[in-house]
């Protein structure tokens, strides 16, 4: 295991540097040098020349790309060459909020999702299960922003109960907080477990005709009781999987929600920076999502392996 | 026919023929120009000539529906077209040769570009070359790749162990005609139906897209982008959300429903544990 654990790990961060560098050689594709954009089209060369200098854009790419990475591990993401403000802080304040709204919708997912899949399994052959696994299937059909514009035409248009957007700092008014992520939380959640629903059922059906379920419920145990000893850890072993397969989607599905609700995530400064051609934000915050997913995956990878004693 | 109809293919099949059938008629024909600005029917509700009405700019939202349908399959086509001829060949490979350096080396490389999901991989390109639906279709391809490898490779993993591939390496077959004779006809099913459920993740894909600005651009209609511009009037006019919105879930609805029922067409052995079970 320490070995398997240490080979993952060195796995984990050759492709984060990997990452780094498709990440740095994209952005440097970009048309367009950045000192004269900030200085526009009158500029004098001579000006120029020394913006280029002190961005640092007058160096080779390898040397900027160094400069780049070092400063990443140090958790410095450079200065914009657009707003003059240093990336890293922006970052920092923004990734709060999208982990809250990341986590919340999988919490939600999964409360949903759990109770939900192992009803429809247990009960697959009579018309509820049925009628649960319907209403999954429509509810993946459905993407996160489209929910959201659902929820915001029911519960702010008409009902009038909460927000259509906005978001309020958890500092300064708690429950305001929580009102301004009920429905952040419920279009990333009710879609993500809607999805999971289904693995959730498919696992635990798998389970059920197993061998050793039938002889747990051969040696007296009732089938809730022999379910709840053999079959959940079995079961969890997929669902750990698509789990961490989901928690890659609703961080981009995160994005698009932020969009929906105006809530001030790294999704929202990723497409702001975008707007503004702010080159090192977008860089810096592609570079944070992707290294979340690829850290997401190391997880879901080692939780197989602990979940799994066959694979040890 | 290896197996019979069942309810998924058929309402998936309707579904996904409601949307080819108006990509393929808005070629011919749309009650009104979609894209045709028109200030006089502002807002326009529906009704004389105008099924669903018009949006805030006087354009009719049944047309642009239907235009909007050739886009998303457009899209998805492309896309899934790329996820499956470079997905399935690398999952094969890494599948027949499952402790070479050659699949340690394929799955890694997936691994890595399934952390840039579509999104990342569009508003990437997009910031480049400038967002457009090639963008969107090159980025949710891309970002496709790894499941198509991933599937193929665990369904090929499947197929290696089987006696009929043991007999034919036995005899002295090369990789080559095991691959062609046993290894894809094998896993086409499974390609087939991961075809289908993949569309339908390309079709949010594209909706996301549209939705943000980095899809497909203005005037060609988008039912993503249709939504965007609905959001503003959702308090006055709120079926201008909804037939977009609608569109899209059947659509997605329709290619998953049909990948189900697909499997369970296609997987005769599926078909019995779900007679046992």
């Amino acid at each position: 295991m320490t070995l398997y654990l240490l080979k993952r790990l060195a796995v984990l961060l050759a492709s984060t540097a990997v990452a780094a560098v498709v990440v740095f050689a994209f952005m440097a594709l970009l048309p367009g040098d950045p000192a004269e954009i900030a200085l526009g089209v009158n500029a004098t060369p001579e000006a120029v020349a020394e913006l280029r200098r002190q961005f640092g854009t007058d160096r080779a790419p390898v040397a900027q790309f160094l400069d780049w990475a070092g400063g990443l591990l140090q958790g410095d993401f450079g200065t914009s060459y657009v707003t003059t403000a240093p990336v890293g802080p922006q970052i920092a304040d923004r990734l709060g909020v999208t982990a809250v709204l990341v986590l919340g919708g999988m919490i939600l997912a999964l409360v949903i999702a759990v109770p939900l899949g192992t009803f429809a399994a247990v009960h697959h052959r009579n018309l509820l299960g049925a009628a649960i696994s319907a209403v999954s299937q429509v509810g993946i059909a459905i993407p996160a922003f489209l929910a959201g514009i659902l929820l915001v035409f029911v519960f702010a248009v008409q009902a009038q109960a909460l927000p259509s957007g906005g978001y309020v700092p958890i500092s300064e008014n708690p429950a305001e907080w929580l009102r301004s992520l009920l429905l952040p939380w419920s279009s990333l959640g009710l879609v993500q477990g809607a999805v999971l629903t289904r693995y959730v059922r498919s696992a635990v059906l798998d389970v059920m005709r197993e061998d050793y379920l039938r002889t747990a419920r051969a040696k007296g145990r009732g089938s809730t009781g022999a379910l709840w000893r053999h079959g959940l850890r079995n079961a969890s072993i997929p669902v750990v999987t698509v789990l961490g397969l989901q928690l890659a989607t609703l961080l981009v599905g995160a994005v698009v929600v932020e969009r929906v609700f105006v809530v001030p995530g790294l999704g929202d400064l990723l497409l702001n920076g975008v707007a503004q051609r702010d080159l090192l934000l977008v860089q810096g915050v592609v570079m944070v999502l992707v290294a979340a997913v690829l850290l997401i995956n190391f997880v879901v990878d080692v939780a197989y392996h602990l979940l799994d004693p066959r694979l040890r | 026919m290896r197996g019979r109809m069942n309810a998924g293919l058929l309402v998936g099949g309707v579904l996904v023929g409601m949307v080819v059938l108006a990509a393929l008629v808005s070629f011919f024909w749309t009650p009104h120009d979609p894209t045709l600005v028109d200030a006089a029917g502002k807002l326009r509700e529906p009704g004389d000539g105008y099924l669903l009405g018009a949006d805030k700019f006087g354009r009719d939202t049944f047309s642009q529906l239907m235009v909007g349908a050739r886009t998303t399959l457009y899209v998805g086509i492309v896309a899934v077209g790329i996820a499956a001829v470079v997905g399935t060949p690398l999952g094969m490979a890494a599948g027949m040769t499952p402790r070479g350096w050659l699949s340690e080396l394929i799955m890694r490389v997936n691994d890595l570009v399934f952390a840039f999901p579509a999104l990342l991989l569009a508003v990437m390109l997009g910031a480049v070359y400038g967002a457009g639906t090639l963008t969107a279709m090159i980025a949710i391809g891309v970002a496709t790749v790894p499941a198509f490898a991933r599937v193929a490779r665990a369904a090929t993993l499947q197929v290696m162990v089987t006696d009929y591939v043991l007999a034919a390496r036995a005899a002295g077959r090369r990789r080559p005609a095991i691959a062609f004779r046993h290894v894809l006809p094998n896993i086409g099913s499974v390609l087939i139906v991961q075809a289908s459920v993949s569309f339908a993740i390309a079709i949010l894909a594209e909706a996301a897209l549209s939705f943000l600005g980095f899809g497909t651009r203005p005037p060609t209609p988008s039912w993503g982008r249709m939504l965007q511009e609905s959001q503003e009037l959702l308090f006055s006019t709120p079926r201008l959300a909804l037939w977009p919105g609608l569109a899209i879930a059947l659509a997605v609805l329709g290619f998953n429903l049909l990948g189900d029922g697909l499997r369970d067409f296609l997987d005769p052995k599926l078909r019995r544990i779900r007679a046992e079970g």
